[in-house]
């Protein structure tokens, strides 16, 4: 038990720390960095905490492909080196207080909603939990994600697949002066316009190409 | 204190959608730093569902964590395309500088 105590406390600090450096950080090249710490770390909590299948999906599905096309992204549009104008900015000095006290309420407003749970507790079975059957998580969610929730799947296929549609779509560009292969063009390539017969004469070359 | 149980994880989640929250709003560098305040904010909501799902023994949480995991990944995507986009448009994706819509 205080081994989990431990576990826990030390990875959600440090995830705590780093969502803190993700949004404070001046350069966006360690926001990003501090994101993908922040994922690992939360990922690891998942692991400790048994739902070992999702850990695992975090840290490929996050650090394998959302953070690295964050990394892409930042370096493509190269404004790394933007100042960080947190509070130096004039017009911010008005967003600050705003964004201070609603997101004091919305933290307050989360601990009252938790804190009005954990002193009722008859309203849920807590004790009842999952490592008491001998499957593991990852079987039993296979179990009841490819039955129970087939078309909740399918659909959140279809989501992926029109986003990956919208994004080739938004970033694709006719750019004009680029050679392209076109099969078209070179299957239906016929003899009469590939090969030139030329009577050559003696003393005299050929001009190719002109 | 040494007890780890569910209001631990509540806690945490709340702590980091918070920060999510004062990252979208105090943001006054590029619409990046926005996208990742997001990303924190699903991910709060994914510690809370996955939390739940552990402690209350009801596998349909995890499920749905699934289910958010795909469309974070599809946001973050479509979000990044925009972006890029605008980028190439017009040349700046500073926050304040974004003033078409003169908001």
């Amino acid at each position: 038990m205080i081994a989990h105590a431990i576990f826990f406390y030390t990875f959600s600090i440090i995830a705590v720390v780093s969502a803190i450096m993700v949004t404070a950080s001046k350069n966006t090249v360690h926001s990003v960095f501090f994101l993908i710490l922040d994922f690992i770390s939360i990922s690891c909590l998942f692991i400790m905490i048994g739902a070992e299948f999702l850990g695992m999906i975090m840290l490929i599905v996050y650090v394998g492909a959302v953070a690295v096309l964050f990394l892409f992204v930042v370096m493509m549009l190269n404004v790394a080196q933007q100042k960080n104008q947190w509070f130096a900015a004039k017009d911010s000095s008005k967003h600050i207080p705003i964004g201070l006290i609603i997101s004091t309420l919305i933290f307050v407003e989360i601990i009252i909603v938790i804190g009005g749970w954990k002193y009722k507790p008859d309203l849920f079975d807590v004790n009842s939990s999952l490592s008491q059957t001998s499957v593991s998580n990852t079987h039993s969610l296979g179990q009841i994600l490819y039955t129970d929730y087939i078309h909740v799947f399918q659909i959140s296929g279809m989501i992926l697949l029109v986003a990956m549609i919208g994004a080739i779509v938004l970033t694709f560009r006719q750019r004009s002066g680029v050679k392209r292969q076109s099969y078209i063009k070179q299957i239906s390539r016929e003899r009469a316009e590939g090969v030139e017969v030329l009577e050559v004469q003696s003393n005299k070359g050929v001009k190719i190409d002109d | 204190m040494i007890e780890i149980g569910l209001g631990h994880y509540l806690t945490l989640g709340a702590v980091i959608f918070s920060i999510g929250v004062i990252g979208i709003f105090l943001n006054r560098k590029n619409i990046i730093v926005i996208l990742m305040s997001i990303e924190l904010i699903l991910l709060a909501v994914n510690i809370n569902l996955v939390a739940f799902s552990i402690f209350l023994g009801d596998l349909a949480g995890q499920v749905f964590t699934l289910f958010i995991l795909t469309v974070a990944a599809a946001e973050a995507a479509i979000g990044l395309a925009i972006i890029v986009v605008y980028f190439r448009n017009s040349g700046t994706i500073r926050v304040e500088e974004i003033d078409k819509l003169k908001g």
